[in-house]
């Protein structure tokens, strides 16, 4: 039986590998790096809603104040989405047969509510406070981007735990008056580091980064 | 430099005018008969059952939560760090004798280094899996490694079991490289000798092209006291970085500056011990009784009984230290170590690390493989209840009584600890059969043959 001998281009494979074992960890690294990051699974998600509702319209071109249909922002964790009612307030006498509108009046008919589709879902180990952020003069634009110019609501920012431990370790870039939260257009009067320095100042502002803060 | 034969245990062993051959016969024919010794179905048959167990016990843990562990409030630590510090402690002997034995020229080494080296790194192996699963998500433990991401979280390099990571991953990293580097021109005798084409390509591909050229032997040489140097100072960090784990914190009993030599010794005494266990049946069983020979074993029984007395003391300063600091707690600790409800622990202790050692005083004891291989088992029992005791008396009564409790461990925790050798055995029994088991090519540079014209 002949047996087996190694053939010369078998001495070359010692370089392939020696390149392979040396990139190997430069590309996991880039991998993970850019392929599980939350700017590439979670940025730009925008589901589709069971009505055709735009933000766009509502918000940026009636003004429609946010807290109309989310009104428990500033007092509850949760940011209410609108019972079918809020819609119909105005739907029953603006475009009351608008098909678009059909899903609309069928859950006011019925009572059952409509089916959106949650957007900015944080994970369920996560605890985070509307009202808590709200209150002390942190926009909504902060997180949610300019919902004003969303045709479809979209994820802009990338939830992660580092994006919201960047904002607790220094929040002063981030800090408007209360009054001013949801407005959508508000820039910061001078200086936005030195002016949120002031309102953090003003307003007792201690954002914990301890982990029992979001992980209770 | 002329070896002088009182020091050579190869001296005679090797009878007749062929010693190179006999060497490379002797070692490889364990790779070439068809079948192993009987002995070795039977163990890898039993090895293979606790592994089993080993698995499923783990399996389960993972499944249930650590709460199928018996911790209790106090007693967070239990069985697994116990079992984390064993093993850990088990590999130093392989790196003493590969790399600080290797340093001081202490030619005898080169019979066991390599089985011994096998050693280290299948205990490494058994005592990563504890921490591992320990931390309770065990598909986390990356967490612990300095990666940035997306959570912007960073390992708390202040903390010891941080410093743990990086000291056992070195560990593991040089004694990996430096066994296998040292296996180099013994995968090619074997892939010269093999006979089919599977175990040539195997063992080929193991051999990375070596073929003994003068300037191959003299890289090697080269690399292999640079590895030397690196392991070295391993030895001595690495069981250091683990005892800091304790002897940072404030509790009594841990708080110890001793601890890192004592820690040290210990490992030493326990790894050399679980090296005699392992060479007594494989020299027995592969025939390797002219390689491996009495004494190379008289010379292990001395260093454990060295080391043994080393610990002996590092038991008795505690004792003292904890009288002679007039702190309440400390001596307290040491009170309750040895006559609380964990009293047990600490004589079975004592008699195993303490007193079991003392009989190679005798030249007839240290020469007996029976007792040689008896005292090692019991030397392997004793360090994992030095474990066991440190970690579990301190725990269970700390500062406020009100804190107290008694840690019983549960059968998954009896599982997991008996799994492990399992483990442990498979992996060297499988070591024993496809790799070869000493370091033949190293080993004929020193026997006298190697030296006929050398005056």
């Amino acid at each position: 039986m002949k047996l087996f001998v190694f053939p010369r281009w078998a001495n070359k494979t010692r370089l392939i590998a020696g390149a392979a074992l040396g990139g190997a960890p430069i590309y996991l690294t880039a991998f993970v790096w850019y392929g599980f990051s939350p700017k590439t699974t979670d940025v730009g998600y925008q589901p589709k809603q069971p009505v055709p509702y735009s933000h766009e319209l509502h918000v940026g071109e009636l003004g429609i104040d946010c807290r109309y249909c989310h009104t428990t922002v500033d007092q509850a964790a949760f940011a209410a989405i609108p019972p079918t009612q809020t819609c119909m307030n105005c739907h029953t006498l603006v475009h009351p047969t608008s098909p678009k509108l059909l899903p609309v009046r069928e859950s006011a008919a019925t009572g059952q509510p409509v089916q959106w589709v949650k957007v900015h879902d944080l994970p369920d180990y996560a605890y985070f406070n509307h009202s808590a952020h709200v209150t002390r003069g942190v926009g909504c634009v902060s997180c949610h981007g300019r919902v004003d110019r969303m045709e479809v609501v979209y994820q802009q920012e990338t939830l992660s735990m580092e994006w919201c431990l960047d904002c607790h370790r220094n929040p002063e870039p981030h800090l408007r008056p209360p009054s001013e939260v949801t407005n959508m257009n508000w820039t910061p009067p001078g200086d936005p580091i030195a002016y949120g320095a002031q309102l953090r100042e003003q307003n007792n502002i201690h954002p914990p980064t301890d982990c029992s803060t979001c992980h209770r | 430099m002329a070896i002088a034969s009182d020091i050579n245990p190869y001296q005679g062993a090797l009878k007749g005018d062929n010693a190179f051959a006999q060497i490379t016969d002797n070692v490889s024919r364990i790779m070439e008969a068809p079948k192993p010794p009987r002995a070795w179905y039977i163990a890898m048959g039993f090895s293979l059952m606790l592994l089993a167990m080993f698995g499923a016990s783990l399996g389960f843990v993972v499944w249930e939560g650590i709460g199928a562990w018996g911790h209790i409030h106090p007693v967070a630590w239990g069985f697994p760090i116990v079992n984390f510090v064993f093993w850990v402690g088990i590999g130093h002997a392989g790196t003493l004798i590969s790399a600080i034995l290797f340093l001081l020229r202490q030619n005898w080494r080169t019979a066991i280094n390599r089985f011994a080296e096998a050693m280290t790194i299948f205990a490494v192996i058994c005592a990563a899996i504890f921490p591992g699963v320990h931390i309770g998500r065990p598909w986390l433990p990356y967490w612990m490694t300095p990666i940035p991401n997306q959570m912007g979280m960073w390992p708390q390099f202040r903390s010891p079991l941080e410093w743990d990571i990086f000291a056992v991953g070195t560990y593991a990293t040089v004694s990996i490289l430096f066994w296998y580097m040292g296996m180099i021109p013994d995968f090619a005798t074997f892939r010269d000798r093999s006979k089919t084409t599977v175990r040539r390509l195997v063992y080929g591909l193991l051999a990375m092209g070596w073929r003994g050229s003068s300037r191959q032997w003299h890289r090697y040489e080269r690399a292999y006291l640079l590895l030397a140097a690196l392991a070295t100072p391993l030895v001595l960090s690495v069981h250091s970085v683990v005892s800091f784990d304790f002897a940072t914190s404030q509790l009594p009993g841990w708080h110890t500056t001793i601890f890192p030599p004592y820690f040290v010794a210990g490992a030493i005494f326990g790894g050399f011990a679980m090296v005699v266990v392992l060479a007594v049946p494989s020299r027995q069983f592969f025939g390797l009784k002219r390689i491996i020979t009495m004494r190379h074993l008289e010379l292990m029984s001395k260093i454990i009984l060295a080391t043994g007395m080393l610990v002996g003391y590092a038991y008795g300063m505690e004792m003292f230290i904890a009288w002679y600091s007039g702190a309440i707690y400390e001596q307290f600790a040491f009170v309750n170590r040895a006559f609380g409800n964990y009293g047990w622990a600490y004589w079975t202790m004592i008699f195993c690390n303490v007193l079991a050692p003392q009989v190679f005083w005798s030249k007839k004891m240290r020469t007996n493989v029976w007792v040689i291989f008896f005292v090692g088992v019991l030397v392997n029992v004793g360090m994992w209840f030095e474990r066991f005791v440190i970690i579990c008396t301190s725990l269970a009564r700390d500062f406020l009584p009100a804190n107290w409790g008694y840690f019983v461990p549960s059968v998954v925790d009896y599982a997991t600890l008996a799994g492990s050798f399992g483990l442990f055995f498979t992996l060297f029994l499988l070591f024993c059969r496809y790799i070869p088991m000493v370091a033949m090519a190293e080993m004929k540079a020193f026997i006298p043959e190697g030296h006929a014209h050398d005056h």
